[in-house]
């Protein structure tokens, strides 16, 4: 079946086989390979998106079950003219990207928890960020950074 | 080509982005983009997916395998045996011991038997689901002690040092475990091979050397050297799970057959059995020291369970076993180190690679000496500290360079603690956000570990990197064959080439196996000393040589200089051509041991101490870290910043190892293989880590710099293992600490 | 395979009664990961994201498709704490109560909660409607009694159930796990006790013989406190796992039980 979904700003329309994620159809269909196939079970949010506004991972989203829904990657959350997010400036400046493999999910993870809570606290971060699994960072610079979001967003 | 012995130099100065700054990295936009490519991404016009068939059973043998059904799958284009492996049947880094396809007998759950080609992900897997395999399933080995017993060995070592009379009036022995702990890089094994139309390959794959793998695929496929270009690619973390090819040879395989480019990634479960893990190990131990609390004597036995092939058991054992005695002095050491074969999953490199086990042990040891003795813990180890001018308590290999216990010890000591205040957020007390505990239920606990390795290869390994730095128009590039596995050594590299040429524009490229000499491994946290060493000795050369052709005295971004005269810019320079200096760097020379493992078996060493801050639920058995702090041999740090990320990189995956990470294996069958029951430290579990670098530069890394990866990983578990005991006061032997163990059921 | 995203509940139940069968998907967060696994090759989907019913929430009635997401702002304190420990935001934005009642493992850490209070499990059909007591429903790992042709299309959790709360989970991490032990207790002000728990036996429990010993004491003594937990592990029925040991596991429920009793006296 085709489905049609719109992406990044952009519609788009796929072929789905079967009962494939929206992750596969992303990556393989679209090419949009920011969104990253570390677990497939939801566990790490490395393909973590925003469908219809709502943070989810795309590995748990099946293809053909999105057909009108909105979708935004890491590669639609860059301004237009080509600038990257202050999230991604932050993580930048904190050095927190090592392999890079769940940046990505960070990147969607952060963008959606400062929508929510501009100024997050320590526990609120780690409940926030519990689903996002980073094997390099030990998190520290990831803190550091949504800690600086935190602090530099007006109260 | 020259082998130089030191590179230990001044930095230049003035030079931005040089060593000593934290600079960014050129991956970074990239990878928060989204726009880096892994393997898992890469695509190739018509390209087809691979997908392998595995054994469900942990030993078995092969009756039939039958590929007709599989072949008989629309859209599949090929399927492999082992029959079809024109060269070499098998692989290995150390001992070529493993099949590439299983021949007669399965020797791990989820060996490869077969491979099937098809035109997408799904066909090849269909089609892999289809082929017949006839399993016997036979008895598997599984019990390290049995295979000991059996003499399934890969490598026994028996060290013996001192006076065999010697005793101490105190003494303690323990025992201790430790559990199978996966590396779990986020980035699953991947990779693109691509025929080149000639007969021969092209591979981008998940790797951490590539001319280690090139060397074990070219004699696979029979083909010549200059037939097969093994690429680095993006590589999504590493921690030891890919020094081992796995899906390498497969690839090569089913693009030459179907003269497509072919394309596997494996899931996550496949990844589980596709990749060594770390070592579990078995520890007996019996220290003794005097009434001041001097060691006198160590004896220990240490029992690695290597799994099914080789791998690199054997360095591992060495490692172990050379550091079963840790950072401090001792008269007479026994060890007897071995690595034995079962029919459990393959285990090999992660990082600390044998000196994580053995620091369990000797640190549990330690702490245990300093009760019987009534002394502080940190004060026993001080008084035995090892340091420059001492013998390394096993081999009796002195240490000629600078080892800062004792500043390490003293250093860590001297961070403040945390609050002793408990959090007021019940999410931040144990349970985290189950809320099983209140505040009143709580004991903080306060633990330290101090740990010891090796740095680059040992025993005699020839360990060389070659790197290329050329002069450009613009400034300069360093060419390498290194694997950037995230640690940052694309960003450092450049750095050393900035400090030692006097130019800000350095661009670090990465090529193939055809285009320059090996690197080595990603590994031994070795890359920043050999291949920042090959790119200092490049780099000082090339502009030594200007200078001379020139008679020039300066060179900088506008080009050489005589006083105040411009000489020539750098395109001129350029145009009279060669301005390129090939390099490959030796560290100073390692040899076997003797019988009794004594010798100048390392090149140099590493330690750090650790200091664990824990809330402890005793009732549940729950445990939140509060802190980590840290003091560190780091030589000189040429990137603070990277520094700081590999150190609370490294903390986290040795608290995984103290708290949580154990590949549950049943009968040689892998359990957990997801990250639902796989468990990762996520953000909620990650304390505050507190740092002091110690800087003491070392005997030849370059600038003085010494690796940084491992020693995070070495002593912290140890650490954290050390406060929860303080929290609680049972014994806790084995890690990861379970929370039964805690309870005491 | 044939997806149908059904736009109401009428054409949702019309479709299972064609094709009764038909593999439910809610949020997607249990049924993609066997999907992804190969676990589970789905012929045929009913998709129930659209349907607007399913996201009804009145009073005591929730609709099957409410996220977890929305259930931390629920009025019962044991619930919405449920929910908070319920995955990460990314599962709690996608999956669902009906979901987790559908799926019916024995580590649903929502099913404490509808266990504690009673509640039913509303289920229809496009015949008829019917609404289940909770334990007639889960009947064993993953085991239910709806029907093929059935949707659950709402939990009803009685009006009169007790206010004083807590809700408990024992995982290794910090957050995001699966639980080794769920528990909740609701306590009335007349000393009324319920306890139910998770992951301690094939479905969702109440322990009932510590409850009705606890329900008994208006004040309860230590020696109180430490009977009922004695009560309460002793009715558990776990196993041992790759996740845990059924000792550990009859331990922790006695004393997470007896802790959330204690912050609800």
């Amino acid at each position: 079946m085709i489905v049609s979904v719109t992406v990044n700003g952009e519609q788009r329309s796929a072929s789905v086989f079967g009962s494939e994620s929206l992750l596969v159809v992303l990556r393989d269909e679209l090419r949009l390979a920011g969104s990253k196939n570390a677990c497939e079970e939801g566990e790490c949010g490395s393909c973590s998106v925003l469908l219809d506004g709502r943070l989810v991972c795309s590995c748990l989203v099946m293809a053909a079950d999105t057909d009108g829904s909105t979708v935004t990657t890491v590669e639609g959350v860059a301004g237009a003219d080509g600038s990257i997010h202050r999230v991604q400036q932050a993580l930048l400046e904190a050095g927190a990207t090592q392999c890079g493999f769940c940046t990505p999910g960070f990147v969607m993870a952060i963008v959606d928890l400062l929508e929510g809570e501009p100024h997050p606290g320590t526990a609120d971060i780690g409940e926030a960020l519990a689903g996002n699994i980073c094997r390099c960072t030990g998190y520290g610079s990831i803190v550091r950074a949504v800690r600086r979001l935190a602090d530099s967003s007006e109260r | 080509m020259t082998a130089p012995t030191t590179t230990v130099q001044r930095p230049p100065t003035g030079v931005a982005g040089g060593v000593g700054t934290t600079t960014g990295r050129p991956d970074a936009i990239p990878k928060l983009s989204g726009s880096f490519a892994y393997p898992s991404d890469l695509w190739a016009e018509g390209m087809l997916w691979g997908a392998t068939v595995r054994s469900p059973f942990a030993r078995a043998r092969i009756g039939r395998i039958d590929v007709a059904p599989a072949l008989a799958v629309p859209g599949v284009a090929a399927a492999l045996t082992q029959e079809d492996v024109p060269g070499r049947k098998t692989f290995g880094l150390e001992h070529s011991d493993q099949p590439v396809l299983v021949d007669r007998e399965v020797r791990f759950f989820g060996e490869p038997v077969a491979l099937v080609v098809g035109r997408d992900e799904e066909t090849a897997r269909r089609g892999a689901a289809a082929v017949v395999v006839e399993f016997e399933r036979l008895e598997p080995l599984t019990d390290p002690e049995e295979a000991d017993r059996r003499d399934e060995v890969f490598r026994r070592l028996r060290i013996r040092r001192g006076d065999p009379g010697l005793h101490g009036e105190v003494v303690v022995e323990g025992y201790y475990e430790v559990g199978i702990q996966d590396q779990a890089p986020l980035g699953p094994e991947a990779g693109l091979a691509v025929p080149d139309g000639n007969g021969g390959v092209d591979l981008h794959a998940t790797s951490q050397a590539v001319h280690v793998d090139h060397a074990q695929i070219v004699a696979s496929l029979g083909l010549a050297p200059d037939q097969v270009r093994v690429h680095p690619a993006g590589m999504g973390g590493a921690f030891g799970a890919r020094e081992d090819l796995n899906l390498h040879i497969h690839l090569c395989l089913l693009a030459l057959r179907t003269g497509k480019p072919v394309k596997m990634a494996y899931r996550r479960a496949e990844s589980f059995a596709g990749h060594v893990h770390r070592h579990p190990a078995r520890m007996w131990y019996r220290h003794e020291a005097d009434r001041t609390g001097r060691l006198v004597r160590v004896e220990a036995r240490i029992l690695l369970d290597g799994g099914a092939y080789a791998s690199s058991t054997t360095a591992v054992v060495a490692n172990a076993s050379y550091f079963a005695v840790g950072p401090y002095r001792c008269d007479a050491v026994v060890v007897d180190g071995v690595g034995v074969r079962t029919n459990n999953p393959p285990c090999g490199a992660m990082r600390g690679f044998g000196a994580v086990q053995s620091c369990f042990g000797y640190e549990s040891q330690m702490d245990r000496l300093a009760a019987a003795l009534g002394m502080d813990p940190l004060e026993l180890r001080r008084r035995n500290a090892l340091g420059r001018g001492d013998v390394l308590a096993t081999t009796g290999q002195e240490i000629d360079g600078p080892l800062p216990t004792i500043e390490v010890i003293d250093s860590v000591a001297s961070l403040p603690l945390p609050d002793a205040r408990l959090d007021d957020d019940p999410r931040l007390l144990p349970g985290g956000v189950g809320l099983t505990t209140p505040l009143s239920a709580v004991k903080r606990g306060v633990g330290y570990a101090v740990g010891m390795k090796n740095l680059a290869f040992s025993e005699g390994f020839d360990d060389f990197a070659e790197a290329r730095v050329a002069l450009t128009p613009r400034g300069a590039t360093v060419e390498t064959a290194a694997v950037e596995v995230g640690q940052g050594l694309v960003a450092v590299l450049a750095q050393i080439a900035r400090s030692a040429l006097g130019l800000s524009e350095v661009t670090v490229r990465t090529v193939d196996t055809s285009r320059l000499g090996s690197a080595g491994s990603t590994s031994a946290s070795r890359q920043t000393q050999m291949s920042g060493g090959a790119v200092l000795e490049a780099a000082t050369r090339l502009r030594q040589r200007l200078l001379d052709d020139w008679e020039a005295d300066q060179l900088d971004d506008v080009g050489l200089w005589r006083g105040e005269q411009l000489i020539a810019g750098l395109d001129e320079v350029c145009a009279r051509g060669d301005s390129v200096e090939e390099v490959r760097f030796r560290h100073p020379p390692t040899s076997l041991p003797d019988d009794d493992g004594q010798g100048r078996v390392h090149a140099d060493f590493v330690v750090a101490a650790h200091r664990a801050v824990v809330d402890v639920d005793p009732e549940l058995g729950l445990v939140r870290v509060v802190s980590i702090d840290t003091a560190q041999d780091v030589g000189l740090a040429l990137n603070p910043g990277l520094v700081r990320g590999q150190i609370e990189g490294g903390i986290m995956q040795g608290l995984g190892l103290a708290l949580m990470e154990e590949l549950v294996v049943d009968d040689g069958v892998i359990r957990n293989a997801n990250f639902t029951d796989y468990l990762l430290p996520t953000i909620a579990d990650a304390p505050p880590v507190e740092m002091v670098l110690v800087e003491q530069p070392g005997s030849w890394g370059p600038f003085g710099a010494k690796g940084v990866g491992e020693p995070p990983t070495i002593s912290s578990t140890a650490a954290i293992v050390a406060a929860i005991r303080d929290a609680v006061g049972r014994p806790l032997t084995r890690v990861p600490v379970r929370p039964a163990d805690i309870v005491g059921l | 395979m044939d997806a149908y995203l059904a736009p109401g509940l009428d054409e949702a139940l019309g479709f299972l009664e064609e094709w009764p069968g038909a593999t439910p998907l809610a949020g997607g967060t249990d049924l993609m990961v066997d999907v992804n696994a190969g676990r589970v090759r789905p012929d045929r989907v009913l998709s129930l994201r659209r349907v607007p019913e399913l996201q009804d929430w009145e009073d005591g009635r929730i609709g099957a498709g409410v996220t977890w997401r929305r259930l931390q702002d629920a009025g019962h304190s044991a619930l919405a704490q449920a929910a908070r420990t319920i995955g990460s935001p990314q599962i709690r934005n996608a999956g669902t109560i009906g979901g987790n009642v559908g799926t019916a493992s024995p580590a649903g850490d929502g099913l404490a909660f509808l266990a504690a209070a009673d509640a039913l499990i509303e289920l229809a059909s496009a015949n008829d409607g019917r609404r289940v007591p909770w334990d007639e429903f889960f009947v064993g790992v993953k085991e239910t009694t709806r029907r093929p042709d059935e949707l659950i299309t709402a939990l009803v959790v009685p009006d009169d159930i007790p206010g004083r709360q807590a809700f408990g989970k024992v995982g290794i991490r910090s957050a995001m796990v699966i639980s080794i032990v769920v528990c909740c207790v609701l306590r009335d002000n007349d000393g009324a006790t319920r306890v139910a728990l998770g992951s301690v036996a094939p479905t969702p429990m109440r322990a009932r013989d510590a409850e009705r010993m606890i329900s008994e004491e208006r004040r309860p003594s230590a020696a109180a406190l430490d009977e009922f937990a004695r009560l309460v592990a002793e009715e558990v029925r776990p196993i041992t796992d790759h996740r845990s040991t059924a000792g550990y596991r009859r331990h922790a429920a006695g004393v997470l039980a007896r802790r959330l009793l204690e912050r609800v006296l």
